[in-house]
């Protein structure tokens, strides 16, 4: 991409990292001598970034790359062969045919028996060979997913992990069809309350130590631990202390089996019905990008999506429990005209031919910096046409060091953008509900705010001509509109945000609105086309592209760009 | 291996099926005569026919699916809906328990349908269900003839699918774990 907005942060290019030759499964490759490892410092590189490179994949549990290696699981076992020196020389020793002899690892008290290494802790050596295909490989992964399952029970049918469970996939690739062991398992405490999000199921445990790694480095509450010993040992808080911090869903996403399952998802539903969607999330304006996990037009579940640029691969459990609004009974879903169910077509006609009548300067508008960016964009348009004040809520709440932001509005940077609001957000409202006061504003238009808790009370909407209202839930403002207009969810439509760094994001559409509610942009252009200031485009793609043209933070920007992990725009 | 019959050519008065209409008709008046004179063949040879005499199914019959108790009068299924997922009309509809839903009634298992919907006027009764139940929950009974007055009455809930599928006796799993659990010596630190 070669437009200003997207290349305006563009880091300083990283030195040129020295590169190794070595051979996977007999392919000659070069890979960089050093990689970033979880905190972003470059370490050596290890044989399992190696094998991933040269585009062989393999198995592990207790490896993240987002957490401190611990190389406790055994599964990422692979062989491996270095190139035989000289003693003498310190020359490596070369076969007849002149390539160099390479000395398979072997067992130091067998020496026919190879010796793997673990590959998510080996680094790599120049002239290193790795076999991750050869038959010493599959057998050392073999034993190891048979130990891992002596204990495991088999719970399949009621674990919520099961369809996403790493121990299920592997099991497929290289276990076995039927159990040797024929001893009783180890029963260990199973529906253990955690805390207050987290079951912990201690028999589905393989102590990858994961959720352990997690809390301690990543959310910075060591809360976790492992007591016992041998086969008894188990995943446990310290005493008195519950597992409550803010990220404790993490771990679930994080755990490879079922041990620890979210209490919100417990029983809900089975993962493979679940249709994910790329979202991003609204609680904050960090704007963490999530997957939503629907089925049938019910949302069941958000998980954090990787983005390095936003979130990582974490979110927080206020974020990610903070969905079931979409789903409420109480959902507005009717087109209301002075509280009587009314048609779209009739409704917008009406609500056009008020607002052309209205004179300039009698007209405000109060959007939400909850909104897409395109609404925004069509707001202002239609803001600017009837010389409307425009302003809208600011929401604030405390903050936190890794995930969550002061700012809870997830586009307040959308609004500053385009024009809907100065800097600081709500310097307008007083003036506005002064101006209601003083009869010079007689038509309020309120997209998704609820107005009278920020200055302008139900008396003051009661002196309006005009209260057009669109919103999601029924709140003070919808009950005393003129028009209410049901929108969307973000779930339910299509858009982009602009978090409190800049990132421009996109989000797709899950599930289909509530009864007549429409997404807002496409109303808002229909309205825009009746008042001639716009309108016309079909998709959100078009209006995108439109919005992009006409604001200057977003100059360059295409909708294709966006792409599932959105661009930096300047702010 | 292909069993080959003979058959023998067919004259050209056979070929024309007179004498095969003939016979036919033959025995069409003879039935017609016994019951004109107030017999009932069926009868008199101890069968009857279907609907006054229900017809015997073989067995492997695939007919209505339907939920089955274990030998303790427990439901058996867990609610895991692979049959839910592997049913090709779409026919069976599970609800889930959810996170706060009814405790199962059995031990161990924590897991149980809250709602179990089979709309037998969808079901194909291909058997796909019964084949992929990791728990013997369900099991295509020997009922063939469903009937009834509205779509709504052809939705079997899960009551009424426990009550026809009865019970039926096998490897009660979740029990036999908690036996050998309580069998074990104590956990050797209580965590929780």
């Amino acid at each position: 991409m070669s437009n200003a907005a997207t290349t305006a942060p563009a880091p300083a290019a990283p030195p040129p990292v020295e590169k190794i030759r070595i051979r996977v499964d007999g392919r000659e490759i070069d890979v960089p001598k050093t990689l970033p490892d979880w905190q972003g410092k470059p370490q050596a590189t290890t044989m399992l970034q190696a094998c991933h490179l040269a585009g062989c994949e393999v198995p592990h549990y207790c490896y993240h790359p987002k957490l401190p290696v611990a190389g406790n699981c055994r599964m990422c076992l692979v062989e491996f062969g270095t190139p035989v020196m000289d003693p003498a020389t310190r020359k490596p020793v070369l076969n007849e045919d002149g390539s160099p002899k390479i000395a398979r690892s072997v067992l130091p008290y067998e020496p026919q028996t190879p010796r793997g290494a673990i590959a998510c802790a080996t680094p790599i050596s120049p002239g290193m060979e790795l076999y991750p295909g050869s038959p010493a490989t599959k057998q050392m992964r073999e034993a190891v997913l048979e130990s891992l399952l002596i204990n495991h029970p088999l719970d399949c049918p009621i674990c919520d992990q099961a369809g996403e469970c790493k121990l299920q996939e592997y099991s497929v690739q290289h276990g076995q069809a039927g159990s040797r062991f024929v001893e009783a398992k180890v029963h260990k405490p199973k529906a253990v309350d955690l805390g207050p999000r987290i079951v912990l199921d201690d028999e589905r445990c393989i102590l990858c130590t994961r959720c352990i790694r997690f809390t301690k480095d990543i959310a910075g509450d060591d809360a976790l631990g492992i007591v016992n010993s041998g086969s008894y040992n188990t995943i446990a808080t310290f005493p008195g202390r519950p597992f409550d911090n803010n990220y404790t869903l993490n771990t679930v996403d994080l755990c490879p089996v079922g041990a620890l399952t979210s209490k919100d998802f417990r029983f809900k539903m089975r993962v493979w019905f679940l249709r994910e969607t790329r979202s991003v999330c609204t609680s904050c304006g960090s704007g963490c990008n999530i997957t939503i996990g629907s089925r049938e037009d019910t949302v069941h579940r958000y998980e954090p999506r990787e983005n390095d640029a936003v979130n990582s691969s974490w979110m927080c459990d206020s974020g990610r429990l903070n969905y079931r609004w979409i789903g409420r009974p109480d959902r507005l879903q009717n087109v209301l005209v002075n509280g009587i169910k009314s048609t779209w077509k009739a409704a917008l006609t009406e609500i056009g031919s008020r607002l052309t009548a209205a004179p300039a300067g009698s007209v405000a508008l109060v959007a939400s910096a909850r909104q897409t960016c395109e609404e925004l964009y069509l707001l202002k348009r239609l803001a600017t046409r009837l010389g409307a004040v425009t302003d809208s809520v600011p929401r604030e709440g405390e903050g936190d060091r890794l995930l969550v932001a002061e700012d809870r509005n997830p586009n307040s940077n959308g609004a500053r953008l385009t024009g809907i609001c100065y800097t600081e957000m709500g310097l307008q409202l007083p003036r506005i509900a002064d101006g209601i006061r003083s009869g010079a504003i007689r038509t309020l238009v309120v997209f998704g705010e609820d107005v009278t808790l920020h200055g302008i009370g139900p008396d003051l909407l009661a002196k309006l001509e005009t209260l057009v209202v669109s919103d999601i839930l029924p709140n003070a403002t919808t009950a005393a509109a003129h028009y209410v207009l049901p929108g969307c969810a973000h779930a339910e439509k299509r858009g982009t945000f602009v978090n409190v760094k800049g990132r421009l994001q996109r989000f797709l559409k899950a599930v289909e609105p509530k009864g007549d509610g429409r997404p807002e942009a496409e109303f808002l252009q229909e309205l825009a086309a009746g008042l001639g200031v716009g309108g016309g485009h079909a998709t959100i793609e078009g209006l995108f592209n439109q919005m992009a043209k006409d604001v200057p933070a977003f100059a360059g920007v295409e909708w294709a760009h966006l792409g599932d992990t959105g661009v930096n725009v300047p702010i | 291996m292909t069993k080959v019959v003979d058959r023998k050519p067919l004259s050209f008065y056979e070929r024309t099926y007179v004498p095969a209409l003939w016979e036919g008709l033959k025995v069409t008046a003879r039935h017609f005569k016994r019951s004109v004179q107030g017999h009932n063949t069926a009868k008199e040879l101890g069968e009857g026919y279907y609907p006054e005499v229900p017809w015997r199914v073989s067995e492997g019959y695939r007919g209505a699916p339907y939920l089955v108790r274990d030998q303790d009068g427990h439901t058996k299924c867990v609610s895991c809906q692979l049959c839910e997922f592997v049913c090709p009309p779409k026919a069976i509809r599970i609800t889930p328990p959810g996170p706060d839903g009814p405790p199962a009634d059995r031990p161990n298992a924590e897991k149980m349908p809250r709602e179990f919907e089979i709309n037998m006027l969808r079901c194909i009764f291909c058997g796909l269900c019964q084949e992929v139940c990791p728990e013997e929950a369900i099991f295509l009974e020997d009922h063939y003839s469903l009937t009834g007055l509205t779509r709504e009455e052809m939705v079997f809930d899960k009551e009424r699918l426990l009550k026809l599928g009865g019970v039926h006796a096998g490897t009660q799993k979740w029990k036999n774990k908690l036996e050998e659990a309580a069998a074990q010596e104590s956990f050797p630190v209580a965590t929780h």
